[in-house]
């Protein structure tokens, strides 16, 4: 029994000094941390939109669920860039999920005319040396999205050349670009639908900002 | 055992990742390029070192009972800590290893240490076995690392940005110039094939170590006349 007793009180004395550490770390990271991953969202925006280095961006943007645009019950955040008030850009972060292995993480800057600002791809598991040619690191593909909108090309053109579209698919792989068209077409029906509600909505407090 | 027995160990004679076939899952998985293997390396040898001090530290109070309860929680401790600080000082390269960081947890090579030598040793013999465990994981993880870098896209230390900066883009060679790349090599496949290879090679250079060190004792041992 007393031997139990001390077992228990070495191990409870283990976890005690774990968790003790792992607090104090913590909090000594926790804001560096923040810092970071701010850093990387503003840098992701800032592709999109140049002027987005001050960080008044960053924390004028709301979160929608739309089942319609944005499938398998995604949270797409949107992001609001306005010049002196007034609607500039809306950058909007959602998934492609019909990519050839898993969601294709976007991000589309819109602007106040319905035009495309640009769009990046943010993450995806598509095949290297096929699919992954739509990181901009790797071709200019996603390039060609920039000054797009839904009348240029008409709707019915929003596809890859192989469904008689006006985008062009990779040697090897049509599944990858044509799940980026689809989706940035269905981003842009939704930016058009909304765009009023989008721009008064009002901004989430960055307290709930969590994922 | 000596500090030198202990090195040659966990460089050679026992390698993790070439001998022993411990924690494979992010040896395959994390070895497509030199600069994640070095990230990934290093992240297991600083918690290898770390948690077989504390186990040594803790040997003390470490019945046998509650010993493997204990390991995890040393272990899962020093690895959350690992993963703060590198979310701190290394975003870009923690976003590129994503997963596979907090994964160490569940890297038998490390339980593994902390039972067969830290729960048995002294802290310094622990650190230097750490150490040693660590560092040759890290080795075959930059070598095949480095076989499946330069057969699958021809360059070596691409993306060392992530780790070392913006001086890190001068690390950059470019092996193979103009290559087409080698996608095999790239995916999970070329992952299997060059370990293989390399535990191949491995066994191959000792075989001719032994055989060398046997031609050496024959031609020492006296002659009987």
């Amino acid at each position: 029994m007393r031997s139990m007793l001390r077992s228990a009180a070495a191990l409870g004395l283990v976890a005690l000094t774990g968790t003790a550490l792992l607090a104090g770390v913590d909090f000594m990271t926790a804001d560096r941390i923040a810092a970071q991953e701010r850093r990387v969202v503003l840098e992701q925006l800032g592709q999109i939109v140049p002027q987005a280095s001050d960080d008044s961006l960053l924390d004028d943007k709301i979160t929608v669920k739309d089942e319609r645009f944005f499938p398998n019950g995604q949270q797409v955040t949107i992001w609001r860039a306005r010049d002196h008030g007034k609607p500039l850009a809306a950058i909007l972060k959602f998934n492609a999920v019909n990519g050839y292995n898993g969601d294709i993480t976007l991000l589309a800057g819109i602007n106040a005319n319905g035009s495309l600002r640009g769009v990046r791809v943010i993450s995806h598991k598509e095949t290297p040396g096929l699919g992954d040619a739509i990181e901009v690191e790797k071709s200019s593909w996603v390039l060609g999205f920039s000054g797009k909108s839904l009348e240029n090309p008409a709707r019915e053109r929003w596809s890859v050349k192989r469904e008689g579209g006006e985008f062009d698919q990779f040697t090897g792989a049509t599944i990858t670009p044509r799940a980026v068209v689809h989706a940035v077409r269905l981003a842009l029906e939704y930016f058009e639908m909304h765009q009023e509600v989008l721009f008064a909505a009002p901004a989430e407090t960055s307290g709930s900002s969590g994922q | 055992m000596t500090y030198r027995e202990i090195f040659t160990n966990g460089l050679w004679k026992q390698n993790t990742g070439l001998v022993v076939l411990l924690g494979l899952c992010p040896l395959l998985a994390v070895s497509n390029t030199v600069v994640n293997a070095i990230g990934l390396g290093l992240a297991t040898t600083l918690t290898l070192v770390f948690s077989n001090l504390a186990v040594s530290l803790a040997r003390p109070a470490l019945r046998p009972e509650i010993r493997i309860p204990a390991y995890v929680i040393i272990i899962a401790s020093v690895v959350t800590v690992l993963q703060l600080l590198m979310q701190a000082w290394f975003h870009d390269l923690y976003l590129v290893l994503g997963i596979f960081i907090p994964l160490i947890v569940t890297n038998c090579a490390i339980i593994g240490r902390a039972e067969s030598f830290a729960s048995r040793n002294r802290p310094l013999p622990s650190i230097v076995d750490g150490l040693a465990t660590g560092l040759g994981f890290c080795l075959a993880l930059v070598a095949l690392g480095a076989l499946r870098e330069i057969i699958g896209k021809g360059t070596l230390m691409s993306h060392a940005s992530l780790m070392f900066g913006a001086w890190g883009e001068s690390l950059q060679l470019t092996v193979i110039p103009d290559h087409p790349g080698f996608l095999l090599a790239i995916l999970p496949p070329g992952a299997f094939i060059g370990l293989g290879l390399l535990i191949a090679g491995r066994n191959w250079l000792d075989a001719r170590l032994a055989q060398n060190r046997q031609a050496l004792q024959l031609e020492s041992t006296p002659h009987e006349t």
